[in-house]
């Protein structure tokens, strides 16, 4: 199946919600977690570190990981669906 | 054998293995030379582009400035990972699909401007020529350093290992270095770290160890080190006395700046197509994260081990038997100064001045509770070099360490020299001055312009400590990348409407605005009591993205609109497949 531009119009702004939905994700486990609400999850702990801590050092960066892990998975969904070929 | 000549063979075998894969990955057209023939496995271009991202910087100097910066080293890590997350998602398969050369290719391009596209190869410039200074300072620093051969020298021979196969190889020969430059630079940095958190914690995972017990304890790592540190007159380790607004601004300042850094962009450019760039990013974090993730732990336990064995060790001068005194010291149940520490002192790494003359080292922090003063100075790159010794590792790895050290250092370098001399043959040469040049003709003009990039790199790295902007890599390269290359790269993607006075407007306020605030809070005389909002030099770039990111939208909305044949090149650029027929 050719892509219409009808489906690619669909395929754009559905990899436009996906984008901006991982992106808060990220915003959320790296500024949010590791700075901004840093001192509130620091009163938990992961093993033995402090929880914000954690996320500054450690859980942001494994989080980052996933979320490419997903958007790639993601898009790819998503061009079968509407018929792109990557 | 002894160390150094350890050192000698394995920075001797791993050149040899560099220069063997120059021989074998010759560039036979432009094509090849600038994006090696656009047919990399993304999971082989990740490992590559987190050799061409991880400098002399991150190898060396990163877990010794987590060390000292306890939790204020955050920024590093977040900030140096976020930005591939940006790369996936807003930047790598989009520039992929357009399927062009360079990143002032693009910007021209898009906005069918020579002006933009000679303002990109400006800022694409700065960038790297800041960034490349560093990692020749720091292939001069390891000769000089480890194989008793001079500065100058060590520069000369690193800028002829990475002329051969740049010049030789351009963006393939590059690739196929940085491969083999990922395994040894981080085999190089896991070995010392997996024996040093057993050391510390019994743990051999260091990732572990960091959220883990003392070793033989039922004290948390961490919790320890927090006490320890406070003890002595430091900020709590898990704390920092950085305002939040400027953690947050330089994280911010460094992942954008990451997007933007064209030496990073230019490698996604090698693969297949635009389904692989995304591939190829996460492949690429993984990679960066193996390091990143381990640094912070090889940080804490570098602290750690600094204060138990220096902290209150008596001193033995350089003119005493070590052996004797040390054993004589042991036997009056004191702490003799460590043998790797002695070492170490004649790099200059490390200094102890006794004042208050009780032949006893006191490591203290600025509010030490006992009121004594600090009396060693350690360099926060002695962390990863002496981390092998601390951890009682045989000679043979601190030349492994070395290796990696340069191997970081030269994978850096090359693919800094890949942008400088692309945009310089392709961008100014082919594009904007002569349009009529050969195919056989640019391809004779990039491995000059590589030549010519190598030479002008080699000295400024040999001028690097009088040379002021060259100690700033982090402020200028990723400032400007992230204020003056981003925003116009993301708004030609996502926003039709962009268009060239947009686009023009946008990269000269960035550029200006930003280089103008770091030279004045870095070299004439402005101090922290001026710095806006409270942003550091460091992190100014994201408040300037901002402004960058407005004035350029303002301006492109009183302005024309773009033709509408790049306008359909923006939505083909957003599907892919589209252009793919295009550049087969």
């Amino acid at each position: 199946m050719a892509a219409t531009s009808e489906s690619k119009k669909a395929y754009w702004r559905a990899a436009l919600r996906l984008t901006l939905g991982l992106l808060l994700i990220w915003f959320l486990v790296s500024y949010g977690a590791g700075i901004l609400f840093r001192e509130f999850l620091d009163q938990f702990s992961i093993g033995g570190a402090p929880l914000g801590f954690w996320f500054a050092q450690q859980g942001a960066i494994y989080a980052f990981l996933v979320l490419i892990v997903i958007y790639c998975i993601g898009m790819s969904a998503l061009e079968k669906k509407y018929g792109i070929e990557g | 054998m002894d160390q150094q000549l350890w050192t000698y063979l394995f920075v001797g075998l791993t050149f040899g293995l560099y220069i063997a894969i120059a021989l074998w990955a010759r560039a036979g057209s432009t094509k090849d030379f600038y994006v090696a023939g656009h047919d990399i496995h993304p999971a082989l271009n990740g490992m590559a582009t987190a050799a061409d991202w991880m400098s002399a910087a991150s190898f060396l100097s990163m877990a010794g400035l987590i060390a000292f910066l306890g939790y204020g080293g955050s920024v590093y890590l977040m900030g140096w990972t976020g930005g591939y997350v940006l790369l996936a998602l807003l930047l790598a398969p989009f520039l992929r699909e357009f399927g062009k050369f360079t990143v002032p290719d693009f910007v021209g391009d898009r906005y069918y401007s020579k002006a933009a596209r000679v303002i990109a190869v400006i800022c694409a410039l700065m960038v790297s020529f800041t960034y490349i200074a560093g990692q020749m300072k720091g292939v001069g620093v390891a000769f000089s350093s480890f194989l008793g051969v001079p500065f100058n020298w060590g520069i000369f021979i690193g800028g002829f290992i990475v002329f051969f196969y740049a010049v030789l190889g351009g963006m393939k020969g590059i690739t196929y270095t940085q491969v083999a430059q990922y395994v040894v630079l981080i085999f190089a940095y896991t070995v010392p770290a997996i024996f040093i958190s057993l050391i510390v914690t019994s743990n051999p995972i260091p990732q572990l160890g960091f959220i883990g017990n003392m070793a033989g304890s039922e004290v948390s790592m961490l919790d320890k080190l927090n006490t320890v540190v406070t003890d002595l007159g430091f900020t709590e380790y898990t704390s920092t006395t950085k305002s939040k607004i400027d953690v947050f601004c330089i994280t911010a300042a460094l992942m954008f700046g990451t997007a933007g850094l064209p030496h990073v962009i230019i490698r996604f450019f090698t693969v297949k197509s635009a389904k692989a760039a995304r591939k190829s990013a996460g492949w690429a974090l993984m990679f960066i994260a193996l390091l990143y993730t381990v640094a912070p732990a090889v940080g804490a336990f570098a602290r750690m081990n600094f204060i138990d064995t220096v902290n209150e060790a008596t001193y033995i001068t350089d003119g005493e038997n070590y052996e004797e005194r040390a054993a004589a010291i042991l036997a009056d149940g004191g702490k003799p100064v460590p043998e790797w520490y002695k070492d170490w002192e004649k790099t200059n790494l490390l200094s102890y001045e006794d004042l208050n003359g009780d032949g006893k080292m006191q490591y203290r922090g600025p509010n030490a509770p006992d009121g004594l003063k600090n009396e060693v100075v350690p360099n926060r790159d002695i962390f990863v070099l002496a981390n092998p010794q601390i951890a009682n590792l045989p000679a043979w790895v601190i030349g492994l360490v070395v290796a990696g050290g340069l191997a970081a250092a030269l994978s850096t370098a090359a693919g800094l020299l890949m942008v400088i001399s692309s945009a310089i043959s392709h961008d100014l040469l082919k594009r904007t001055f002569y349009p009529n040049m050969s195919e056989k003709g640019e391809l004779r003009a990039a491995r000059l312009s590589a030549f010519g990039a190598v030479i002008a790199a080699a000295f400024i790295g040999a001028f690097a400590s009088s040379l002021p902007f060259v100690a700033q890599v982090v402020a200028f390269a990723f400032g400007i990348a992230a204020a003056s290359l981003f925003p116009i790269i993301v708004l030609g993607i996502f926003w039709k409407r962009m268009n060239k006075e947009g686009a023009i407007a946008s990269m000269g306020v960035g550029l200006i605005t930003t280089v103008s605030y770091i030279s004045y809070f870095k070299f004439m005389g402005g101090t922290e009591a001026g710095w806006w909002f409270g942003v550091s030099p460091e992190g100014i770039g994201f408040v300037f993205m901002w402004v960058a990111l407005a004035v350029g939208i303002l301006t492109a909305l009183v302005t024309p609109a773009p033709p509408s044949a790049i306008q359909q090149l923006v939505e083909d650029i957003r599907i892919p497949g589209q252009r793919g027929a295009i550049h087969e």
